[in-house]
Formats: structure tokens, sequence, C-alpha cells
């Protein structure tokens, strides 16, 4: 693995709000062409890594180093310009605009003519556009309005805008939230693929196991804002820590309750 | 020495109305969401009738028997207000709250003249506190000590209600979060009415208390609510305390920024309020806000650029309307040069307010600033009429471009209120610094050129420059700049991680549509031959938004149909009638509750349900599950 180059390093990652700690000391790693699942459960600091690696939040203490450099702190859209591409829990598109200029408006900013006020937008990088939602299998939705999409569309299209800037790392916060389930393995089977052709590194949430174990190449487990397991699938899975998170101790609801309940 | 005391007590004593109008807007804005515009025209309503009840009774019982009669009954007409208007509007788009309320105020200061008359009115002094203090030599009213004293009683009593009562409880429970609240049981509408109510007594409560001091008139709602909107963004809206101490620290710049800027006392604020607006954009007291709903919100229709039957319908109206001069007199194509102005104007504002979702409140301190611009070169220095017209404008960019860079700090209704407050600050210079505006008198004899002299060769000049300022806003729409504009508004979380900077973007386009405004007013000046604090003043701010309301603010083309179907209402109509502003407000709150998406919109909308009637159903629920 060492020949492969490191896309991301966080180190003693820590975040507290008020007396609640979100994420604690959390250090990891991701290599460039790897799938890193990042799972817990609600509460655990997922979504609060997540801000922070992206930029939207600073953390309290640690560091963020991006493509070798320290980008603690620094903005999202600086981060964007790096290389990474981010979909988001609920998805954030650009709902007055067709399917095919929410990603015309991505590659004209990685092409930075944002303050280009005479050249006719719709017909800039239109070729392009229609690239990348082929990619995801929107080609027949271009000139749709985003606002009238349904949500597992909503979702092809973040990763197509997210692959906009052509990026080195993903980061997709619960790419599959809130699809239907065959929607759910679609999206990440194509997301694999994409990734692993481009190699492309990729860090994401998920609640869903068995997107989770069907395409991760490594998984981190938090609770409680730590980080308490790592680890290629199968150690994660049978990892009794891990299980007890998951499935609970068994101390509350053994069988010796549910007797005296039913009793 | 002692007269820095007694300088620091009378600025103690203004806090105290200041406070009670901060606190209500504070209350209200906390439960509603809503920014009520119309709380200056209650705190009027408030002044004019305790003005009358206290001439009608007798005696200390009377008079402060008067006061309170005066403020509970304001606060039943708020009531009644809220039951009829506002419960129509708390789902709608923040614009069009503040627009309606907006709507309401003009209305108020109508019927205000309708019933008292256009002269101030003095009224009596409080029995009891009619004489002054001697102070090392230096008088204080006693009434100021009572008034020094109250506000802090009154912090203490609605502090007691908020912490002490079940109703208290609900409120804050509300402020929070209002849809737990109403899943718990609690009838929103009552809580909501009642809140409502308890803030339009103390603004009214506040104008009555004002009547020993000052005298009753009928441009106070606008006067205090521009430094009640100072308060609350120094503040931070729905605090208390700190409605409480802004009203204090704004009423104590005001006290002293006079000894030290005698001609622009107002300066001193700004300051303050901008070193706020930097350290803490969402005020001292105040908590940042959630991203407010979107202002446009009401369809998904994308926008595209014009086909080429269109261009060539639009040539064809070109022609048409260049072909005016050869039918008509000079009186005709002076309105409808006028006319070709005010779409210079509205097509500025629609540039901020529909392309980049921000809704400004002061668009007209720009379209002003244009015009004493274009005044200042030619009487001051003499400069011929192009050069006026080509550098004029540039005074509307540079003051875009310094009021620009604080007002996009924020968004929503605090960018409402700032850019109101900012165009307030402009009209206070242009009315107040006699030396070089002329104040009140203005500055008179800015003629065109020979060349543009004629009302048929100033139509033409009008409609030309018209015709440059709306394509190249077109093309801006369509630019990628404008993309990225539309993008800041739609989402700024999405906008911003795909590397958008999404507050320069909007800066540069509020300096955009400034430069446009200034255009139209450099334009204005030499159409009327003189220009006059007005070009700044609210009214003309309002007049803008109106426009781009009327036309159909989610549209691309509906500020310049606004505008030239408003302008030709509104110059008929003050021929009419001498409440304009009643009717104009009447229309604007009509506009709002009946036809929101205006003009254009509303054809827009009636083609698109002719042409697949299944779809239009499918994108109006879609629309309404995306709030």
């Amino acid at each position: 693995m060492s020949a492969v180059p490191i896309l991301l390093s966080v180190e003693g990652l820590t975040k507290s709000y008020g007396g609640v700690h979100a994420v604690r000391d959390v250090s990891f790693s991701l290599h460039a062409g790897e799938i890193l699942a990042l799972i817990g459960p609600n509460g655990a600091g997922k979504s609060t890594c997540f801000n922070i690696l992206n930029g939207q939040i600073a953390p309290g203490s640690g560091r963020v180093r991006l493509l070798g450099r320290d980008t603690t702190g620094e903005k999202p859209r600086a981060i964007w310009r790096l290389g990474v591409g981010r979909t988001f829990q609920i998805t954030a598109t650009f709902a007055t605009m067709t399917v095919r200029e929410n990603v015309q408006v991505a590659l004209v900013s990685h092409h930075s003519r944002l303050f280009n006020m005479w050249a006719s937008a719709p017909k800039l990088a239109r070729d392009e556009a229609e690239r990348l939602l082929g990619l995801v299998g929107m080609n027949g939705f271009a000139d749709r309005p985003c606002g009238e999409l349904a949500y597992g569309d909503l979702k092809r299209l973040e990763l197509a805008i997210a692959l906009a800037n052509q990026p080195k790392l993903l980061l997709m916060d619960e790419p599959t939230a809130g699809m239907a389930p065959r929607e759910r393995i679609e999206l990440m089977r194509l997301t694999a693929r994409i990734a692993r052709e481009q190699s492309i590194g990729v860090l994401f949430t998920e609640h869903d196991m068995d997107v989770v174990f069907e395409h991760a190449d490594r998984i981190l487990v938090l609770n409680r804002g730590a980080l308490i397991a790592e680890g290629v699938p199968e150690e994660v899975r049978r990892n009794p820590q891990v299980r007890a998170i998951y499935l609970g101790e068994g101390l509350v609801y053994d069988a010796r309750h549910r007797e005296g309940a039913s009793a | 020495m002692a007269f820095y005391i007694v300088q620091f007590l009378t600025g103690l004593a203004s806090a105290a109305s200041l406070f009670l109008v901060a606190s209500g807007l504070s209350i209200i804005f906390g439960v509603t969401r809503i920014v009520n515009f119309a709380h200056g025209a209650f705190y009027m309503l408030g002044a004019y009738l305790a003005y009358t009840l206290t001439e009608r009774l007798s005696g200390a019982l009377g008079f402060w028997g008067g006061i309170v009669a005066a403020a509970l009954a304001v606060a039943a007409f708020g009531v009644l207000i809220e039951m009829i208007l506002l419960r129509r509007i708390y789902r709608s788009p923040e614009l069009f709250q503040l627009l309606a309320t907006f709507g309401l105020t003009l209305m108020i200061e109508d019927i205000v003249v309708l019933i008292w008359g256009p002269d101030d009115l003095l009224g009596r002094r409080a029995p009891g506190f009619r004489g002054a203090v001697d102070f090392f030599g230096q008088q204080i009213p006693t009434y100021d000590l009572f008034l020094i004293v109250l506000s802090p009683i009154v912090l203490g009593l609605l502090w007691l209600l908020f912490r002490r009562t079940r109703w208290g409880v609900l409120v804050r429970a509300a402020t929070q979060d209002r849809d737990m609240v109403a899943a718990l049981g609690v009838n929103q509408k009552w809580l909501f009415t009642s809140v409502f109510a308890l803030g339009v007594f103390l603004a009214a409560l506040g104008g009555a208390l004002q009547i020993p001091r000052d005298a009753a008139n009928h441009a106070m709602d606008l006067n205090i609510i521009v430094d009640v909107f100072v308060v609350v963004v120094i503040g931070g809206l729905g605090s208390i305390i700190g409605a409480f101490v802004a009203a204090v620290l704004v009423s104590e710049l005001n006290a002293f920024g006079i000894l030290i800027f005698p001609k622009i006392s107002i300066i001193l604020v700004f300051l303050v309020m901008a070193v706020v607006l930097i350290v803490r954009p969402w005020g001292l007291f105040g908590k940042p806000e959630a991203p407010a709903r979107k202002t446009p919100g009401l369809t998904v229709r994308p926008w595209r650029p014009l086909s080429g039957n269109e261009r060539l319908a639009m040539i064809g109206v070109l022609v048409v309307a260049a072909a005016l001069p050869l039918i008509s007199g000079s009186y005709v194509l002076t309105v409808a040069s006028e006319i070709a102005i005010f779409v210079i104007f509205a097509a500025s504002l629609h540039f901020l307010m529909s392309v980049g979702g921000l809704a400004s409140f002061g668009h007209a301190a720009y379209f002003g600033l244009g015009a004493y611009g274009v005044a200042f070169l030619a009487k001051m220095a003499g400069m011929p009429m192009i050069v006026c017209l080509l550098i004029g404008p540039l005074l509307g960019l540079l003051g875009a471009a310094v009021f620009g860079f604080f007002v996009v700090q924020l968004s929503g209704v605090y960018f409402a209120m700032l850019t109101l407050a900012f165009a307030q600050i402009v009209w206070s210079i242009a009315f107040q610094w006699v030396g070089v505006t002329g104040g009140d008198n203005g500055i008179l004899g800015v003629w065109p050129a020979a060349w543009a002299g004629g009302a048929a060769n100033f139509y033409w000049l009008s409609l030309g420059i018209a015709v440059l300022v709306v394509a190249a806003l077109r093309i801006m729409v369509f630019s990628p700049f404008g993309y990225a504009l539309r993008a800041t508004r739609d989402s700024a979380l999405r906008s911003e991680a795909i590397g958008i900077d999404g507050k320069r973007i909007q800066w540069t386009a509020f300096v955009i549509a400034g430069t446009a405004a200034g255009i139209g007013g450099a334009l204005f000046a030499f159409l009327k031959g003189s220009v006059f604090p007005d070009s700044v003043g609210i009214s003309l701010s309002v007049d803008a938004l109106v426009m781009v309301l009327l036309g159909g603010v989610e549209t691309v083309s509906g500020a310049i149909v606004g505008a030239i179907v408003y302008k030709a209402l509104n110059i008929w109509l003050v021929s009419y009638t001498d409440f304009s502003k009643l009717v104009l407000g009447a229309v604007i709150v009509l506009i709002v509750v009946a036809m929101p998406k205006g003009i254009v919109g509303t054809i827009e909308t009636l083609q698109t349900r002719r042409a697949r009637p299944a779809k239009a159903t499918i994108l109006a629920s879609q629309a309404e599950t995306a709030e």
C-alpha cells in the first residue's frame, strides 16, 4: 500500500458543542483509489467528522491533510478547488435550474469562469455536462427542472456535480439515504465503478450495511465521537465491540426481562 | 461636565420609546418569524390616538388612562390585522411578508392624514411631570426622568412575563421551535395572535408616551422604524435584552453624535452598526439564524434565453416604441421618458432581487446617488451632459460598493432591514447637509444639453439607454456570473461546495445593480432638471419593489412589464386622488395575497397549464413539498 499516495490524513480531530464531545481524537488516512466507509449509530459524530473534512466547520483541535496540504480550517470552496467532490446527506442542488445547468454551473466554476458576464452559460461546457450526466445515467433528464426530480434522481445528479471538478477524493455523506433499496445498490455500484476506473478515493458514511460491506475496502467505526474499530470488512464484522454497539449488549432486554414482562 | 451628563440623560430618555418599539418587533419576530414593517405605523397610531384621548379626557387619571387606552386600542387593531392579513401569509416567502406589512404602513400613513389631518399635533404635558429639575445649572425635564425609570421597569415586567407565566413559557418554546409547540397541542393561531397583540401594544405605548416630548407627525413611523431596525440589527433580532442595550446605545450615539458631527449625526450610529456587523453579524445578543426560506419559492420553472422569434418580436416592440414621438405630444413623451427611466430602475432591482435573491428595501439610495452625482458634476464642475451621464452613475457604484460590502454579509430579513437603514442614512445626508446638497430645496437647473433638449430627443435618449441597460442585465442573467448568482440564491451550501465564493458574487451583483440604478437616476435628474432628497426616499425604494413584484418576482422580464404598468397607473392615479399611498398600499397587499406570481408569472403559469395540464399540478405540489 505504501506506493499508493495518501489522499487524506486526519490526526487527532476533536470537536465539542458545549459539553457534548461530538468528535474525540479521531485519526485515520485514506489512499488513492480506496473506498473507505465511516459507520456508526446515530449521533456517533459521522456528519460532524465529514463537515470538518469538507471545511464547513472548524475542528476544536487536530489536523486535516488533503493531498499533502494542511487544510485545517480552510473554506469548503478552497477544499473543492484542491479536487474534492462532496455530496450531502440531504441533497443540495439548484432547484430553479435544469439538471444540465446544475452540472454546467459546477463545470463553469471548475474552469474559473464565474465572473464572465457576457458568455451564454447555457452553451458553455454542454458536451462535458452531457458526458457527466451520461455517466450517472441521467441523459434523459437533462432539460427537466431540478425542483421536480424524484429524490433518488437528485442523489445521482449530486454525484454528477461532485465529479465535475475531476476530483481525486469524493466525500459522500449518506449517499443512499432516502432512496429505494434497488436504487441504493445501483448508485453505490456506479460510484464504486467510477472510483475504481478513475482511481478516486471515496470516503462515505452509510447506515445500509449491505451497501457498506459490498463496496468498502476498509471500514471505520465511530461511536460517541471516538473511533472504536478499523479494518477490512471481515475484521469489523467480527469485532465484538462493534456488535455490541449495533445489536446492544443484551443487558437490558435479556431473556429474564422478557419473561418478567410477559408474566 | 454637567452638560454632558444632561446630554447622557436625554439620550437615556429617548431610549425608552425606542426600546418599547424594538422589543415589540423582536417578540413578534421571535414567534411568527415576520419582521413587521408596520411596527412604526402602529407606533404612530399610538401617538395620534393618545393625543386625541388625552385631549378629551381630563385630569391625571384621564391622561394616563388615555395613554394606556390608546395602546390597548391599537393592540386590538393589530389583532384584527393579524387575523385578516398575516394569518394568510405566515407560510409565504419572507419577501412577501415584508412587502405586505410595508403596504400596511403606507395605508396607515394615509389613514392617519385622513383622520387627524396633515399638521403636527403637540400633546399636553404629563400631569405630575410638568417641571424640570435643576442639575448644576442645566435643566432636566422630570418627564425624561420618568421615561428613564420606565424602560428598566418594562424590561423587568417582560422578563417576569416570559419567565414566570405559562404563556411566557409557551412563547419562549415557540421562539425556539414553533412546530414542536404545535405538535404538543398548543393552539398556534391564538399564540401568534396574542404575541402580535403584545408586540403592537408595546409599539403603541412607545408612541403614546412620546406625545409629551415630541409633536405627533406623519413621518414618525418611518423615522422610528429605521432606528428600530438599527437597534435590532445591533442588539440581535429576537432578544429583548439586546433590544434594551442597543436602544440605549443608539440613543446615546445619537445624543452625542449631534455634538461631534452636528450635520450628519447619523454617521456615528452607522459606524457602530458596521463594526457590530463585522464582529457579530447576528447582533450582540442574537443567535445565528438558520438559513431562511428562499425568496423565490412559488415555481420551479427554469429560465431560458429568448428564442429567435421572441427576439424579433422584441425588436418589433422597440420599433413601435421608437415611433412614439411621431404620434404624440410632449406630455406623453415626458411620461414615456419617465417610464423608460423606471424600467432601468426596476430592472436593476430585479437583478438583485430575482436573480440574486437579495430583496433590497433601499434601492433608491443608488438611484438617488446617481442623480446627485449628475447634479454635482453639472452644477459645481460645469461638466457637459455626456460627461455627467457617464460619470454621475459612478456615485451610485461607489455607494453600492461601500454599503454592499456590509449588507451581503447578511441575508433575508436582516438584509432587507440593513439596506433600508443605509438608504435612510443617504437620505438624511441629502436632507441635512444643506451646504452641499441644498437640503430640502434640492439642486435646481440641471438641464440637458441642446442635442437632448426636446421632449422627443430626450425620450429617444432615455429609451436607448434603457434598452442598453436592460439588454446588458439580461445578458448577465444568462452569463456564467448570472448562473453563479442564482446558484448562490438557490443553495448556498451547494454553491460553496462547488467553489463559488457567494459573498463576492453577491457583492459584485450589488455593485452592478447599484450602478444600473445610478444610470436611471442620472437620466432622472436631467428629465426633471433638478434633484431632491425624494430621489433617495423610502417611497421610491418601495415603488421599485412593487414594480418587480407586480411584474412577477420569479420571471426574467417581470420587472420591465411591472415598471411600465405600475408607472403608468401611478401617474394616472396621482392625478386623480390625494390618497395615493392608501391605494398603493392596498394594491401591494392585494398582490401579495391574491397574485403573488405577478403579471408575467401568472401568464406563464396559464401557458404552462394549457400546454401540459397534468404537469402543472405536479409542479405545484413539488414546489410545496420543496418548502
